[in-house]
């Protein structure tokens, strides 16, 4: 079993792998991940993704990831991970008191 | 604009009506969801085509011609699409290998007509040639699939060129409105479309490892309206609301 | 705190569980019950309306109804894959499908006898579906409630289209109008029975609503339901099949008559008029596409081979 956002769909014998979908839905934005699906392979996979994930002209780009490739951190490690991030103020500029004058700097 | 213009659209409405038509029929049958949602919008695209060429012949036609009255009030005879577009679909190898024989077709007919001397039908070509380019994608994918897959898939395969390939001689058998489509300079060479076809049809069969079957006996009839059986179920089935309550808005 | 705490905090502060939190082992099987269903609900609904595409009466009704029925599938798909982040795959759930151990929704056992059952079925069933699916888009769940934001977005044509639907009949002939007017007879108390067992005898709905998968209960729906419906007939020159069905100023809500329970368990439990043929129909689709599905898979490892043997 992967240690993948799928908390551990084993795929049945025989059935298509699973992919995870990433759209850009317009030119200048990142790719942005919008569900899954099963294909045979990579390039299925794209067409797949085309056909149910942009009948609505939703995108304009489209990367797919096999889903037992994606690792993904722990939630139980959040506190380690994140929060130590909570007290670094002086990263942020509203950190910063300046005088009127440069309130745009 | 001359009858046989008319002709000539609609015989482009008709064949993709009813491929759309049959294409349809899978929609929640398919073999898995994802290729559920595939062969559907290969039938909103057919269908949206044909409503198009219709949209363009009726508009010539007056005298209150609707892409209903075209689509819904004509019988067996006065469709002129191609044999091949009736045939019932049987399994997924004989669906898309239909698809992918036809298609094909209608990929370098329409890349032709991109450039025909009429404008509103370059228009209309134009933009179901991008759609077709897709189908083209599609459907010799999966032709390669299934003809390189498994032992069955490529007996299945098989047997389905079997039962098409004689009817894909008729698409290259001009009729009189398509002799003249192309000396006039509105429609398409299919003498040039036949050697693309064939060029094409020979690159994906072997990559599918299918071997290219003898010219042989060819069906023909469609252009002319002398259809197979099928049609006329497709038609009774398809226009029954119509004729069952005549004069009806829907 | 301990994961339990850390689950429970989250749900008081309306903080989404995604699929690798810990959570209860008895949430987790909830929403696989309720997602597998809802999922298949979409794809077996594909099968009543769909026996209708080839018969569509004009061909802007054909790409309408062609592409409603694929929205369903699409629908069908994200709750699949929305279910598959809990640990099943859509294999098994079919499976639990075909067997008959997974339900749908019991409205898709009836049969679409007339074209105006296309209309009835978007306004009515589609509109009890959206009026359960509205408040799913703030499921717990995070998968769950973002697959439900997508299908809501699309869903909003699929009403609209069924209105559409049965307007043009009721402005049409008069055997249109009996079409149409048959239809809702015919859809109307099924329709309102969707939003299941009356709340005292839904055993789920208390701990769903603590959890809050669930927004609201069953009766709270249904009756928002019966007061969107009974003003929106009007518009139709239609009636709705209830005599009991009345306004009532004191609560502010429309009465209406008692549902036939029994009709709802005996549906539930196979015995509607086409449960055996739509299981039947799923089953074969899905068997008749065992060996294609083989074959992409044969193709793919085929080709991944040949692909590394020129790398090496």
């Amino acid at each position: 079993m992967s240690d993948s956002e799928k908390a551990g769909a084993t795929q049945a014998n025989g059935a298509w792998p699973l992919w995870e979908i990433f759209i850009r839905s317009r030119q200048g934005l990142d790719h942005k991940h919008v569900g899954s699906l099963h294909a045979a392979d990579a390039q299925m996979a794209i067409e797949n993704a085309r056909d149910v994930y942009t009948r609505r002209m939703e995108g304009i780009s489209i990367w797919v990831v096999e889903s037992k490739y994606i690792h993904a951190s722990n939630p139980t490690e959040a506190g380690a991970l994140y929060d130590p991030a909570d007290d670094k103020a002086y990263r942020h500029p509203t950190f910063y008191q300046l005088p009127e004058e440069l309130k745009h700097m | 604009m001359s009858k046989a213009f008319v002709s000539y659209l609609l015989s482009l409405a008709d064949n993709t009506l009813i491929l759309g038509h049959r294409n349809s029929e899978w929609c929640g049958h398919g073999p898995i969801l994802e290729q559920d949602i595939a062969i559907t919008n290969m039938a909103l695209d057919c269908i949206g085509q044909a409503r198009n060429f219709y949209q363009y012949a009726a508009q010539l036609m007056g005298n209150h011609t609707t892409e209903d009255s075209l689509a819904y009030l004509r019988d067996v005879t006065e469709f002129t699409n191609c044999l091949l577009v009736e045939l019932p679909n049987g399994d997924w190898a004989k669906t898309v290998l239909r698809h992918f024989l036809f298609s094909t077709f209608q990929y370098y007919v329409y890349q032709q007509l991109k450039n025909s001397n009429d404008t509103l039908l370059a228009a209309i070509a134009e933009k179901g040639f991008k759609e077709i380019t897709y189908h083209v994608r599609w459907s010799s994918e999966w032709v390669i699939r299934l003809g390189d897959g498994t032992e069955e898939s490529k007996d299945r395969v098989l047997q389905a060129l079997d039962a098409v390939w004689s009817y894909t001689g008729e698409l290259f058998q001009p009729a009189d409105f398509e002799l003249q489509a192309q000396q006039e300079g509105w429609g398409a060479d299919l003498l040039l479309v036949k050697r693309n076809w064939d060029e094409k049809i020979k690159a994906v069969f072997e990559e599918a490892t299918l071997p290219m079957p003898p010219t042989a006996w060819m069906h023909a009839g469609g252009k002319q309206g002398k259809h197979t059986e099928h049609l006329g179920f497709i038609l009774a089935e398809m226009q029954f609301l119509q004729r069952a309550y005549p004069n009806s808005e829907w | 705190m301990t994961p339990e705490n850390l689950f429970e905090d989250k749900i008081a502060k309306e903080i989404k569980i995604e699929p690798r939190d810990w959570m209860p082992e008895k949430y987790r099987q909830t929403l696989i019950r309720q997602i597998s269903q809802h999922a298949h609900s979409e794809i077996v609904g594909m099968l009543p309306e769909g026996n209708w595409i080839t018969r569509a009466p004009s061909l802007r009704r054909k790409v309408i109804l062609l592409a409603k029925v694929q929205d369903e599938a699409g629908h069908g798909l994200y709750l699949y894959s929305a279910a598959e982040t809990l640990g099943i795959s859509r294999d098994e759930m079919y499976d639990q499908l075909h067997s008959g151990k997974a339900k749908y929704s019991s409205i898709f056992n009836y049969p679409t006898l007339s074209w105006a059952d296309i209309g009835a079925i978007g306004w009515l069933v589609d509109g009890a579906a959206i009026m359960n699916q509205v408040p799913l888009c703030r499921s717990s769940f995070g998968p769950y409630a973002r697959a439900m934001v997508r299908i809501c977005k699309e869903e909003s044509f699929h009403q609209r289209q069924g209105f559409e639907i049965l307007l043009t009949l009721c402005r049409g002939t008069e055997a249109q109008r009996k079409m149409a007017q048959d239809a809702i007879n015919r859809w109307w108390w099924p329709s309102i029975m969707m939003f299941g067992p009356k709340d005292d005898e839904s055993p789920n709905t208390i701990q769903s609503m603590r959890w809050k998968i669930k927004r609201f209960s069953n009766d709270e729906l249904r009756q928002k339901f019966v007061d969107v419906c009974a003003e929106q007939i009007k518009t139709l020159g239609l009636t709705i099949p209830d005599e009991n069905l009345k306004w009532n100023e004191a609560t502010q809500h429309y009465d209406f008559g008692a549902i036939d329970w029994n009709e709802f368990w005996q549906v539930v439990q196979g015995n509607g008029p086409c449960n055996k043929e739509r299981l039947q129909a799923r089953k074969k689709a899905w068997e008749a596409g065992a060996w294609v599905r083989e074959a992409a898979n044969a193709y793919a490892e085929k080709r991944k081979a040949r692909e590394s043997t020129q790398a090496a």
